[in-house]
Parts: structure tokens; C-alpha cells; sequence
């Protein structure tokens, strides 16, 4: 069959890298491929628009420098020291909020697609339906790597001490990987919300008790014994428990790091299948 | 260039849909596709004619699979849209109704990608993106974000991006809706260019105008439902025989000719009115038997005629004696179906 002729044939002298297997499925390398195309399109996006990047750059400067100065003092006190003893509690909290307040992003910016003809388009496209979904939890997982940086430098212009650099990691690993996961649930929110505006609303309704609900920003034994509960198995407190126990001394680790995983695997096997189902269904 | 393809026969059907059903809310709600059956041969444009709200996005989402539908089959390019959606995407292109393209990404980093996405070699997605910008005028603009473009542009790039993959089908979902006259007629330069390299198109419009250039094959749609199909003179024929305008060599002429007409019985049920702007007496036709007896007649009344012409009625008049209401004009339409499809 004839098909499609270019008036300049010899650009039809490159055959696709990989044209498929007959029974059309896409392969690893070639969903890899596409993912990269799309990131690239992602990050070419925020090169254009540099605004973009303000949440993940400012975000954790003002939040660091808000509790450190503000609540620092008294709650430092309460805990039986000062401004620096909180320095040293409250940054491995923040480190537990900057995957989550990033991974909201994830869903206004992919609702924003659907309302623009572009997402047709890769629809129709012979690329796994994943790949799309994946580009942008890649980008995602940049901009909370960005962020962490930069909390990091705010943290030890503050004063912070790093007394465990393999815990650092380790804590930052944990972070980024429960934000993926919660990606998940904000892409599940982006296809199915009609609005970016409805998505950003129901992320911060759900975001706010999470975070404060948390030991995030301060202990949790003067909290009310239900809310105690709510807490204790909180993942925003579970990240934060473990953070700090990574980071610093004298915190433990393992059941902050044991509630933080399981939500993590949780979210995971349920979520990234329901999106990827979701968004391959959408209308 | 030719690609051999198993999967189709030449000549064949590209596209084979048959009783299509798709309702949205429940089988209660509305029937956007209400049965529908249409074939698109290979190397020919079928358009799909109709109002707002008829189902044409739908027929276009489900064959892009897009959406599925809830009954009926649909084949193209000889695969099954709901059990090789994977294979069938590798032979369509799509151009929506509103560009889709990446308002944020250049003329060439949006070619580049799709070029990408499709499995192109960095290289040959480079070399294929800058053709196709040569190829729609687009090469001055090809740095510029897409954002910037006018609106004959945007199309253009569309229609670009649909062509990197070589489709076999391609889609054109109401590819001028909303362009202004002179644009409308860049674009279509630009389709009849496609059509004329071999792409099976299916066009879905609601401008007569369009239907009329670009379309060998005519579908007319309304609520979901087939109302009217084949080829334009056919349809028009379908629709009401002919206008026979006459001019008689004496202007003065005009109103006894009229006169004379009208007495000998042979407009049948219709009049012969006067057009006194053109210098024409206009008498609805049914057959050439009747044609015939007409000219006939006034040879014989002794009339000196300057010139004789038949017209086929215009696809608005088509449209209105089929669905009982009047078809969109172009320049006020402002698309909603996509609102439809997104219910």
C-alpha cells in the first residue's frame, strides 16, 4: 500500500529504531526511550518557564526560616533547650514535607494537559500509557532533589549539624521514594479531577492535617491521646521519625522507617496500577 | 516511497465501522453513535458531515482508540480498535478539532518529540522534524514557541505532526473550525496535498464548503445516526433534481418567457420565477425527460435563447431537506463537541 510520500524522500531513509513487535507491544527500551522524549519535553518546560521552579527553590527557604525563628524559641524550650535544639528536630521534618508539597505539583501540571489537545495526541500514539506517567514523577523526583538542596543549605546556615552523612542519604533516599509514591495519588487526583484549580484545593485539604498532624514540626506527647494515634501511624510522622533518627542522634529509627515503607509499597500497588488504568480509560 | 502492508488489500476498505453504538452516562443517557456503519476506501477522503453535537468527535475518538465504544465493530488499516489498539495507533494520525500540539515546546521540539515517541533515531527524528517544518512553511517560525503562532500556523503544525509517523489513516477532526476564510484555504492546500500522496483520510467537518472540496465520499451525520451517504453529485441528486436557469437573447423577454412557461404546464408543480439580476428566468427541474420538453417548447415558442445551465443544489439546501434543520454556518461555530465527549 502507498502511503504518505514526503517531497523529499530521502528523509524517509531512516527506519524507526525499533518498529515494534507484531503484536504491537512496546518494549523496555523503547518505553525507556519515550520516557526520556517526554522528560525531555518536561524539562524543556521548565527551562522555558523558570517560575516553575519557585515552590521547589523558595518553598523550603521560607518554611525553614518561618519555624526556625518563629516557633523555634518556645517550642525549643519545651523540649528542654533552645532555638538550636529545634534546628536540629525540625529539619529532618522539613526534609519529610518537601517530598510531599512537591509531589502535589505532579497533579495540577498533568491536569492542566488533559485540557489542551496534547494528551490526544499521546494517547494515539503507539508509546506504553505508562511512559507519560513516568516522565512526569522523573521531573517530579528532580524538583524534590532540588528542593532538598536547598533545604539543606538553609538548614546549616541555620545552624543545623549533620551528624550522620550516610544518614542524610539514606533519609533523603526515603523521602524521595515515599514522594513517588505519593505522586501516585495526586496523578490519580489530576485525571480524575475536572480542574487543575479542584486538584491544587482537595491536595491541600488532604496535605494540611497530614502535615501538621505530624511529629513534622513538633513532638507529639503534649497532643491529645486520639490525635497520638492518628500520628503514630501517620507516614508524615513515620518520614519524619525516621529522618531524623538517619540524620541525628538519639532518635530511633525503625518504626518510623517500617511506617514509612509500608506506605510507601502500599500506595504503590495500589495507586500506580489504578492511575495508569485511569488514565488509559479517560475520556 | 512504498510500504507493503499485510494487513490491508489495495483498493480495499481503510476504515470498516460497523454498528458503532457509544453513549455516554449510562446505556439510559446519550447516544452519541447510535449504530453507526461507514467505509473509507483506501486512497480516498470520506467526510462526515454534520451539526454540532452529532457524534462526529465521538467516531473520530473511538477510531484513534481514544474511547471505546459499547458496541459495533471498527477496523483500520485492517486492525481491530478494541483488541489491537497497540497495533492500529502505528497507522493513524490524529488532528483534533484543537491543535494539539505543546504550546509551551518550539515548532521543532514538538516534531522532535513525536519524532522520538515515534521510535525515530535522534538523527532521523532531527532530520524528519526539520522536512516537515520545510515542507508546512514553518521553518521561519521553527524556533518560536508554539504558543506564539497564529492560528493557520498551529494547524499546520498539527497536520505536521501527524505526518511524521507516514500514517496510513489519517484523522482530521474538524481541521479548519474556527480559521478565518484565508487560512481555511492554507489548510486545505495543504490536505489536498496529503490526499494527493496516497493518505486515507477521514474528515470530519460541518462546512458544506469543506465537504465539498476536499471530500470524494460524503457521510451526513446527525444525533449519532447515519442520515445520508455516498458521493457528492449523488447526494445532491438525491436531494431534488436540478435549477435550469435560463437567459433569453432579449432581456425584455424575460417576464413573457417566465409567462409562457408557467402556461404551457410544464414546470409541473413549480414556477418559473424571474431573476431579473442575472437576466435569468429559473425553473426547478426533476428530470432530463422534463429538461428536454422545456427547451423544446420554447424553441418552438419562437424565444431566442443566450444560454442554458443546470445547477445542483448547494449542500446547504442538502442538509436542510434531509434533517429538517439548517446546518451550521462557518462563522458561527464554535465547536462544543469536544464537551460532548468529555461528558
Amino acid at each position: 500500500m502507498s502511503t504518505a510520500t514526503l517531497n523529499k524522500p530521502e528523509s524517509l531513509d531512516q527506519p524507526p529504531l525499533h518498529a515494534g513487535e507484531a503484536d504491537g507491544r512496546i518494549g523496555l527500551r523503547a518505553n525507556l526511550r519515550h520516557t526520556g522524549a517526554l522528560i525531555r519535553r518536561n524539562l524543556l518546560w521548565i527551562k522555558k518557564d523558570p517560575e516553575s521552579m519557585f515552590d521547589a527553590l523558595l518553598m523550603p527557604v521560607v518554611f525553614t526560616l518561618l519555624f526556625v525563628y518563629v516557633f523555634g524559641g518556645s517550642i525549643g524550650k519545651a523540649m528542654g533547650g533552645g532555638q538550636d535544639a529545634y534546628v536540629q528536630y525540625v529539619i529532618p521534618g522539613m526534609l519529610a514535607m518537601m517530598s510531599m508539597s512537591i509531589a502535589q505539583a505532579v497533579g495540577t501540571g498533568f491536569n492542566e494537559d488533559f485540557h489542551k489537545g496534547i494528551m490526544d495526541r499521546f494517547r494515539s500514539l503507539p508509546i506504553g500509557r505508562g511512559s507519560v506517567l513516568f516522565a512526569k514523577i522523573s521531573v517530579e523526583i528532580m524538583r524534590q532533589l532540588i528542593a532538598i538542596a536547598v533545604l539543606m543549605l538553609v538548614a546549616v546556615l541555620v545552624g543545623f549539624d549533620i551528624e550522620s552523612w550516610p544518614g542524610l542519604f539514606a533519609a533523603v533516599g526515603l523521602s524521595v521514594l515515599f514522594g513517588s509514591a505519593v505522586m501516585w495519588i495526586f496523578l490519580v487526583l489530576g485525571v480524575t479531577l475536572k480542574s487543575p484549580q479542584s486538584v491544587q484545593a482537595l491536595g491541600f485539604l488532604v496535605m494540611m492535617p497530614l502535615q501538621f498532624g505530624s511529629s513534622i514540626f513538633t513532638p507529639t506527647q503534649n497532643m491529645p491521646g486520639w490525635l497520638q494515634n492518628f500520628t503514630e501511624y501517620n507516614p508524615m510522622s513515620g518520614l519524619a521519625d525516621a529522618a531524623r533518627g538517619l540524620m541525628t542522634t538519639g532518635h530511633p529509627v525503625a518504626h518510623g522507617l517500617w511506617v514509612t515503607l509500608a506506605w510507601t509499597v502500599g500506595l504503590t500497588v495500589v495507586m500506580a496500577p489504578y492511575a495508569i488504568y485511569k488514565f488509559a480509560k479517560k475520556s | 516511497m512504498t510500504r507493503s502492508d499485510k494487513n490491508s488489500i489495495p483498493g480495499g476498505s481503510a476504515v470498516t465501522v460497523r454498528g458503532l453504538v457509544k453513549h455516554y452516562g449510562g446505556p439510559q443517557g446519550t447516544r452519541a453513535l447510535d449504530g453507526v456503519d461507514l467505509d473509507v476506501r483506501e486512497g480516498t477522503v470520506l467526510g462526515v458531515l454534520g451539526p454540532n453535537g452529532a457524534g462526529k468527535t465521538t467516531l473520530v475518538r473511538v477510531l484513534s482508540t481514544l474511547i471505546q465504544p459499547d458496541a459495533g465493530s471498527a477496523f483500520v488499516a485492517g486492525y481491530d480498535v478494541l483488541t489491537q489498539p497497540r497495533q492500529l495507533r502505528r497507522k493513524i494520525g490524529l488532528t483534533g478539532q484543537y491543535a494539539s500540539v505543546d504550546e509551551k515546546l518550539s515548532g521543532f521540539e514538538n516534531l522532535y518529540m513525536i519524532g522520538r515517541l515515534l521510535d525515530l533515531s535522534r538523527a532521523g527524528a532531527k532530520k524528519r522534524a526539520n522536512d516537515l517544518l520545510e515542507r508546512f512553511s514553518l521553518t521561519d517560525a521553527a524556533k518560536r514557541t508554539a504558543g506564539t503562532y497564529s492560528g493557520g500556523m498551529r494547524r499546520r503544525l498539527d497536520l505536521a505532526a501527524s505526518m511524521i509517523g507516514q500514517p496510513a489513516v489519517l484523522y482530521l477532526d474538524e481541521p479548519t473550525t474556527g480559521l478565518d476564510p484565508r487560512t481555511r484555504n492554507e489548510v486545505w492546500t495543504e490536505v489536498k496535498r496529503m490526499v494527493g500522496e496516497g493518505v486515507t483520510v477521514l474528515l470530519t467537518t460541518q462546512y458544506m464548503e469543506e465537504a465539498e472540496q476536499l471530500a470524494s465520499e460524503l457521510t451526513v451525520i446527525d444525533r449519532g445516526r447515519i442520515i445520508a451517504e455516498g458521493g457528492i453529485s449523488e447526494l445532491k441528486a438525491k436531494v431534488g433534481g436540478r435549477t435550469l436557469r435560463i437567459r433569453p437573447a432579449d432581456p425584455l423577454q424575460l417576464r413573457t418567457m417566465a409567462a409562457d412557461l408557467d402556461a404551457s404546464g410544464l414546470t409541473g408543480l413549480a414556477t418559473a420565477t424571474v431573476d431579473a439580476e442575472t437576466g435569468t428566468v429559473i425553473v426547478p427541474v426533476q428530470s432530463d425527460e422534463q429538461l428536454t420538453a422545456i427547451v423544446g417548447h420554447l424553441a418552438a415558442a419562437g424565444f431566442a435563447l443566450a444560454d442554458i445551465a443546470t445547477e445542483l443544489p448547494s449542500l446547504d439546501e442538502v442538509f436542510l431537506s434531509l434533517t429538517g434543520q439548517k446546518a451550521s454556518a462557518p462563522q458561527d461555530a464554535p465547536a462544543r463537541e469536544l464537551e460532548e465527549a468529555a461528558v
